[in-house]
């Protein structure tokens, strides 16, 4: 007999580190969009994500609709505790994603509406990183739900996990947008790039630090024989990809640094999961307390199994049809 | 007490104008995905640039409708979770489970073709884009089949059971989706939105008849409307009747507010066509009724006694006033409606469906009589149901999170300002963009680049003679 709560938790790990590179390359166009010089490069980069942005966002939507479908309870004592970077999250969203079409729509305001892009895009990657830091930290709980107070996400460990994720998301951005674009546009994003991936290194230094001071039980996972030996791999995967993605900066291989930021993503992400399993609400509810009736879980996996991989196939095709470096020209306004 | 009483009144508020504001934007997309591939398919067809023409203008007025679903619906989605977490931790075993549904089948399908719908004329060949037409209007009504479904069971929930946790637990799936509303609501909801696109899409035609008698793609759409009106609108009144019916023998007492029939009557009761409910004194004010004719409506005799609010303890009321004035909103306009759509047959009979000014004036009145309608209708079925989220077990009142009433205000207010300027924004832009009107274009712009595959013909025949 499969153990349907484990399963769910890696089928919703998993969808939540595809929104993450995927929304996480054309949130951090955003961030980087006063950085990319003239109007024409910034209508580029956009035009490089108009035609997958919303099919990146929908896995944010499974990402919320299947944890409250298949855990129910930590959706149920998360939002709660998350309440102001949730709305913050989704305001701005709303403001970067109408950006897509008003800019088109309307000449007059569209600096208005790049700025809404902008801060949209940085506030939404500030907010999730927040919300990141703050499920790392751990929630006040009591019985079947949330005991603290509205602001007690605020911490200098969420804040921090909020700028990791802002140069996290702007390396997404700026190589997304080396592998996509020829000329200027290709030249600032390489600079940009660089920046930036110095800044995610050192913030993946920090919170890896960090990190074990959280609590003993983080600690014990990385720091004690025999559990190194299993946990090991990460970092050294992580240095490998590093210098990977450096040499690809540095000799200006456009199709080499994008794949590297997913990779070094990837890690951190399998770093953060070790760290936290097999809780769902971090020290206070775990996967197996949280997870809805196996009547749910089963009804929901038959479809999962056949629905994900067509998911992926066509969501695959869609980025085929708009492969190689973006048409200045592209677009249908 | 009295805080927590104000908690749940403010996220009451805040999912209701969230929600309000929603709706439009779905409602207008399922109709006009469905429009927009009958336009291609046309144009397929026929090869008339006419069809194209309109198919473009069309779709960039729904590129605008469709992302502000899209951000108005990743709050719907999240909602649950901050402000309704008891009812997310109870029902969530339940609808969770349909709402994955509808992101697996319809959100992923919906976005991933858009993009080629949108940007891919000239990069896949012609029966390629008009699947992905096809899939982008098959996946809004996927969509509204696994939301209603939520909605439904929410209103009649059938095929559970309930743990020790309290939560709701699925014992039998189909029952859960074809709860006893389902069929009905979904039925509604889909010509609803049929109806209020054609109003729409009939409006901006007639607007440009009357700027330019002439205009043949002004034509085309304003009689496709006409048609779509008055075969729909007749369709509409007779699924709403027996919506009607399956409401009276699932919630009566919502039936009872709709009516405004705050006593019982034993031999017959008066259908009220005005009245000012007194929920203080628990009468209708200023009331003027048909007698007897709501015991002919809902039980086909007129004869039949029908029980009223005095018969339903105080707290188990729902808020009469406002699903008595909205249902009336609803019914007169859908009544409206059906004249419009009467009229365009009877003008199109004699040959004048594009020669009379009133008539199209009138068209372009009634353009968003739709959305009202809807959000009225949304508004009598869903303040109807109180004081309960899960009908008759679980109390709204007990459904909330914890979370502090300036919190919500907080959270509210955020909302309410976004929204007006975001959506004010944009249905600004929508409006310029109607008033525009279609014209004949390029022929699409492909990849100036190599291309593995050759590039399909893009110049329709007949391209080139249109008009602005």
């Amino acid at each position: 007999m499969i153990d349907l709560p484990t399963v769910w938790a890696f089928i919703l790990a998993f969808a939540v580190f595809t929104y993450v590179v995927l929304d996480g390359f054309d949130l951090g166009v955003g961030i980087v969009f006063p950085l990319l010089g003239t109007d024409e490069n910034r209508a580029r980069a956009m035009n490089s994500v108009a035609p997958v942005w919303d099919g990146n966002e929908t896995w944010l939507i499974l990402g919320g609709g299947g944890l409250f479908a298949a855990f129910p309870l930590a959706y149920a004592v998360l939002m709660p505790a998350l309440y102001a970077p949730m709305i913050a999250m989704i305001l701005a969203l709303i403001f970067r994603g109408v950006a897509f079409e008003y800019r088109w729509r309307d000449p007059a305001h569209r600096s208005l509406w790049d700025r809404g892009f902008h801060l949209g895009s940085l506030a939404a990657t500030c907010a999730q990183g927040i919300v990141l830091g703050t499920i790392v930290q751990g929630i006040e709980v009591e019985g079947r739900s949330y005991s603290g107070g509205w602001w007690d996400w605020m911490s200098p460990f969420s804040v921090m996990c909020g700028l990791a994720l802002t140069a996290g998301y702007g390396l997404l951005g700026t190589t997304w947008l080396v592998l996509k674009s020829t000329g200027d546009l290709r030249e600032r994003a390489y600079v940009v790039a660089r920046f930036a991936a110095v800044a995610v290194l050192g913030f993946i230094g920090i919170v890896s630090l960090w990190m074990p001071f959280l609590s003993p039980e983080i600690a014990a996972r990385w720091f004690t024989f025999p559990q190194i030996v299993f946990v090991l791999p990460v970092p050294t995967l992580t240095a490998g990809l590093a210098a990977l993605l450096a040499w690809g900066l540095m000799t200006r291989r456009d199709a080499v640094p994008f794949p590297a930021s997913i990779g070094l993503f990837g890690l951190c992400y399998a770093g953060l999961g070790i760290g936290l399993y097999p809780y769902i609400v971090p020290r206070a509810i775990s996967i197996q307390e949280a997870a809805a009736p196996d009547a749910s879980l089963q009804f929901m996996l038959i479809g999962a199994v056949i629905l994900l991989p067509m998911i992926l196939a066509y969501t695959g095709y869609s980025y085929w049809v708009f492969r190689g470096k973006v048409d200045p020209d592209a677009g249908y306004h | 007490m009295i805080e927590a009483l104000d908690a749940v009144t403010l996220a009451r508020v805040q999912f209701g104008f969230t929600i309000m504001f929603h709706i439009i934007f779905p409602a207008f997309s399922i109709g006009l995905a469905s429009y927009l591939l009958v336009l291609e398919t046309l144009w397929l067809r026929t090869g008339k640039a006419v069809y194209l023409n309109l198919f473009r203008f069309w779709m960039k007025i729904f590129a605008v409708a469709f992302g502000m679903g899209v951000v108005s619906g990743i709050a719907m989605s999240y909602q649950f979770g901050t402000n309704w977490s008891v009812f997310s931790d109870k029902a969530g075993p339940i609808i969770g489970p349909l709402m994955a549904y509808e992101v697996l089948t319809a959100f992923f399908m919906e976005a991933g073709f858009l993009g080629v719908m949108l940007f891919g004329m000239g990069r896949v060949s012609k029966s390629l884009h008009v699947v992905a037409t096809g899939i982008v209007a098959a996946g809004t009504l996927v969509s509204a089949f696994w939301i209603l479904a939520v909605n439904s069971w929410m209103h009649t929930p059938a095929g559970f059971s309930i743990n020790d946790a309290g939560q709701f637990v699925p014992e039998n799936w189909v029952a859960i989706v074809f709860n006893p509303s389902f069929p009905f609501r979904l039925v509604h909801m889909v010509l609803a939105a049929y109806l209020t696109t054609a109003l729409v899409v009939g409006a901006v035609g007639a607007f440009h008849l009357l700027r330019e008698r002439t205009n043949a793609e002004a034509r085309r759409m304003f009689s496709m409307a006409m048609w779509m009106v008055a075969v729909v609108a007749p369709l509409q009144i007779v699924a709403g009747d027996l919506h009607g019916l399956n409401t009276l023998a699932h919630q009566p007492v919502k039936v009872m507010a709709m009516e405004g029939h705050y006593e019982s009557y034993p031999k017959g009761a008066p259908l009220f066509l005005f009245g000012v409910p007194n929920e203080a004194n628990q009468r209708l004010d200023h009331s003027i009724g048909i007698p007897r004719m709501a015991s002919l409506i809902l039980h086909h005799d007129p004869d039949h006694p029908v029980k009223g609010l005095d018969s339903v303890p105080d707290e188990n009321q729902p808020p009469v006033a406002a699903v008595f004035f909205s249902f009336r909103i609803m019914v007169g306009i859908g009544l409206l409606i059906a004249l419009l759509g009467l009229s365009g047959l009877v003008l199109r009979r004699r040959r004048r469906l594009f020669e009379s000014p009133a008539f199209l004036r009138a068209a372009v009145a009634m353009g968003p009589s739709g959305f009202v309608a809807i959000v009225a209708g949304w508004v009598t079925t869903e303040v109807g149901r109180q004081p309960y989220t899960v009908y008759g077990l679980l109390l709204t009142g007990d459904s909330a999170s914890p979370i502090d009433a300036p919190a919500v205000a907080a959270s509210l207010t955020s909302f309410v300002v976004v929204y007006f300027v975001v959506f004010g924004f944009g249905i600004w832009y929508l409006l310029r963009m109607m008033r525009s009107g279609p014209v004949a274009t390029e022929p699409p712009t492909g990849s100036q680049r190599k291309n593995p595959r050759p590039s399909p013909p893009t110049q329709p025949p007949g391209l080139g003679h249109g008009h602005d």
